[in-house]
């Protein structure tokens, strides 16, 4: 097999494990006993969120970091391994705004601070406030959204969405579309490894493309078929178009004790990041 | 092109919901009419394969692989609808769950890829498929051109809401406080990754996608399948579009009325003055304090004093020269501009129906 068409296929391939993966550790780690893990999800929604929306509205470096250090100390808390953190978040967010505001730091004009010595280009000081307000407020919004997904096991999160007043129907289908995910994750693996495995000569980059149109149309044609049998698997069930999801969150002492807490810290931020 | 958390300002985030919103309001209700009880499932599971869609590796010319997101493909077999949901739904679980894209940020990315992205394929879709039979060659490069184009006029918008973030949210030092690159560096930045890399991995899934149900399963293409939608469409109850849509009508018609409300208001609309406005002192003392301060120029800026001619709107100041009330004007300028919009829509519609039908009659 060439080592273009081994790329383009072992690279879906690990597209689809890397996916699985992600959420088969997601579930392992909501299922340890820390604090994020306590709270019941509803809480967490309502507790964490204002807290990402703060950190996109303040104005305060201090504020910004000092939000993520709350972010760091709630990872510790939840017994989230900061080695997860970085590779998942911290490494991939810096990476890609970290490349993202560089140019910043010379295009935006200001007060000159710094001349690189042989390209002659100046670093002003408003560059650097607008790289570090871009970067820290992604890794700091990112690690809060990260936090919570990694300490609810998902299907419990879809539901808790109920609690920003978002449709029965909408969050029956978001369940759905999470389960299903899985089976076309699969599907789609399966499909390249049995086309990998019947690999032997040399294939060129337009029957390459061919190969992963192709296996796009299938899966969307399974999609589509699936989509029938799933109907009709309901229908025989009795469902009648009406849905309903099981509330079967409880609030706890716990719940009541932190939630004030963290609206107290998200009105501190908000008033002193102005 | 997934916006993440902290790009974009929360208040640009907060508009591009409320411009989403609609759109989705309105692509569930057309949706569920259609479907009825099998909008769950269908939903649901082609959600769930545009989420898997956009993990797939396209080879691409030059040795290259790029990701696609499937707006072209999705639109062209589930309807402009059903896709602006589907890739909606995926969006929000790759935000939640994968990091993809921010959750301040997700109705600006809904926005810019599900929704623009799918009326755009859809647009360009039917106007290059026209009436052709289901397996034609023109079908497929319609379909190749719909992604392409849906994923650069997603770009566009995506690219221009960066753009304007430096022009209007800045700190006390005048350091950008989010997206730092203004227009003239954004747009081309985008764009150029878009006409070339994206754009062609979308280019190649939309038309491969196509090109392989044309062999495969051309009943799919047609436009009242999506997999046996039609079916379904005829156990719905027949409710027409403007019945379904009767609570809009009636907020509409409270809106108009509600118009004169801008007569309340003190103050100058800021930006909207007119060229006598500047040699008026009255006007200009009102200019000056609803600019912090800051004196207008002493004559009218030329180029306003010369564009200004150029242009007469036939309802100068929202009123009607033959309406002497300056309310009753505000209610008529409105029922004017809005019936002047639907009359634009219902030609569109209009107009665009009309190859639909006949693609469809001409089905094998």
């Amino acid at each position: 097999m060439s080592a273009k068409s081994r790329g383009m296929v072992e690279r879906s391939l690990s597209s689809f494990v890397g996916a699985l993966e992600h959420a088969f550790a997601a579930e392992e780690l909501a299922k340890k006993k820390g604090l994020l893990q306590k709270l019941d999800p509803r809480v967490k929604i309502v507790a964490i969120l204002p807290l990402i929306l703060i950190a996109a509205l303040a104005r305060e470096l201090r504020v910004i970091a000092l939000l993520f250090a709350l972010a760091v100390a709630l990872a510790l808390l939840s017994r989230v391994p900061l080695g997860t953190l970085a590779k998942r978040v911290w490494l991939a967010a810096l990476t890609f705004t970290g490349f993202i505001s560089v140019p910043a730091l010379f295009l935006t004009p200001g007060r000159a601070i710094y001349s690189v010595p042989v390209l002659g280009w100046t670093v002003t000081a408003q560059g650097v406030r607008t790289a570090l307000y871009l970067v820290m407020r992604a890794e700091t919004a990112a690690t809060f959204s990260v936090l919570v997904v990694l300490s609810t096991p998902w299907g419990n999160l879809l539901k808790a969405l109920r609690v920003l007043q978002l449709p029965t129907v909408l969050v029956v289908i978001l369940g759905m579309t999470y389960r299903y995910i899985f089976l076309l994750l699969r599907t789609a693996h399966d499909m390249f490894e049995s086309r990998k495995s019947r690999m032997v000569g040399k294939l060129g980059s337009r029957e390459l493309r061919r190969v992963a149109t192709a296996s796009a149309g299938v899966l969307m044609s399974k999609t589509l078929q699936l989509s029938g049998d799933v109907y009709l698997a309901m229908r025989s069930r009795g469902f009648r178009g009406e849905v309903y999801v099981l509330d079967e969150f409880r609030t706890g002492w716990f719940d009541w004790v932190m939630l004030p807490l963290f609206t107290a810290i998200a009105g501190l931020a908000f008033w002193f990041g102005r | 092109m997934h916006i993440p958390d902290g790009y974009l300002s929360p208040s640009t985030c907060a508009v591009l919901y409320g411009a989403a919103t609609p759109f989705w309001y309105s692509a569930f209700a057309r949706v569920k009419r259609l479907l009825n009880t099998r909008l769950v499932p269908l939903l649901a599971v082609s959600s769930a394969f545009s989420f898997v869609i956009m993990m797939f590796n396209v080879p691409l010319p030059g040795g290259t692989t790029g990701h696609a997101v499937g707006v072209g493909a999705a639109t062209v077999v589930l309807g402009p609808w059903a896709s602006m949901l589907s890739l909606s739904i995926a969006l929000l679980i790759q935000a939640l769950f994968f990091g993809d894209g921010g959750i301040t940020t997700l109705g600006a990315n809904c926005f810019n890829m599900a929704i623009v992205g799918s009326l755009i394929a859809h647009l360009v879709y039917r106007v290059v498929a026209g009436t052709t039979a289901l397996t034609s060659l023109r079908r497929m490069v319609a379909a190749a051109l719909a992604g392409y184009a849906a994923i650069n006029a997603s770009a566009m918008v995506a690219a221009c809401e960066l753009g304007i973030q430096p022009l209007l949210f800045k700190d006390a030092s005048g350091a950008p406080l989010y997206a730092p690159y203004s227009l003239h560096v954004a747009v081309p930045a985008m764009m150029i990754g878009h006409l070339t890399l994206a754009g062609l991995a979308e280019l190649f899934v939309s038309g491969g996608v196509v090109a392989y149900l044309e062999r495969t399963n051309p009943a799919l293409l047609s436009p009242s399948s999506s997999g046996g939608m039609d079916k379904t469409a005829q156990e719905s109850p027949s409710r027409s579009g403007w019945g379904l849509a009767a609570p809009l009508w009636i907020r509409l018609a409270l809106l108009m009325l509600l118009t004169p409300l801008g007569i309340l208001a003190a103050g100058t609309a800021w930006g909207e003055w007119s060229v006598r406005d500047f040699s008026s002192p009255e006007m200009r003392q009102k200019i000056q304090s609803a600019s912090g301060d800051v004196a207008p120029p002493a004559h009218e800026p030329q180029g306003l004093e010369r564009l200004s001619s150029l242009w007469s709107a036939p309802f100068p100041q929202y009123a009607p020269p033959f309406v002497r009330q300056p309310a009753f004007g505000y209610v008529m300028s409105a029922i004017f501009g809005s019936g002047l919009i639907l009359g634009i829509f219902l030609l569109m519609g209009w107009v665009f129906s009309g190859p639909g039908d006949a693609a469809t009659k001409g089905s094998p």
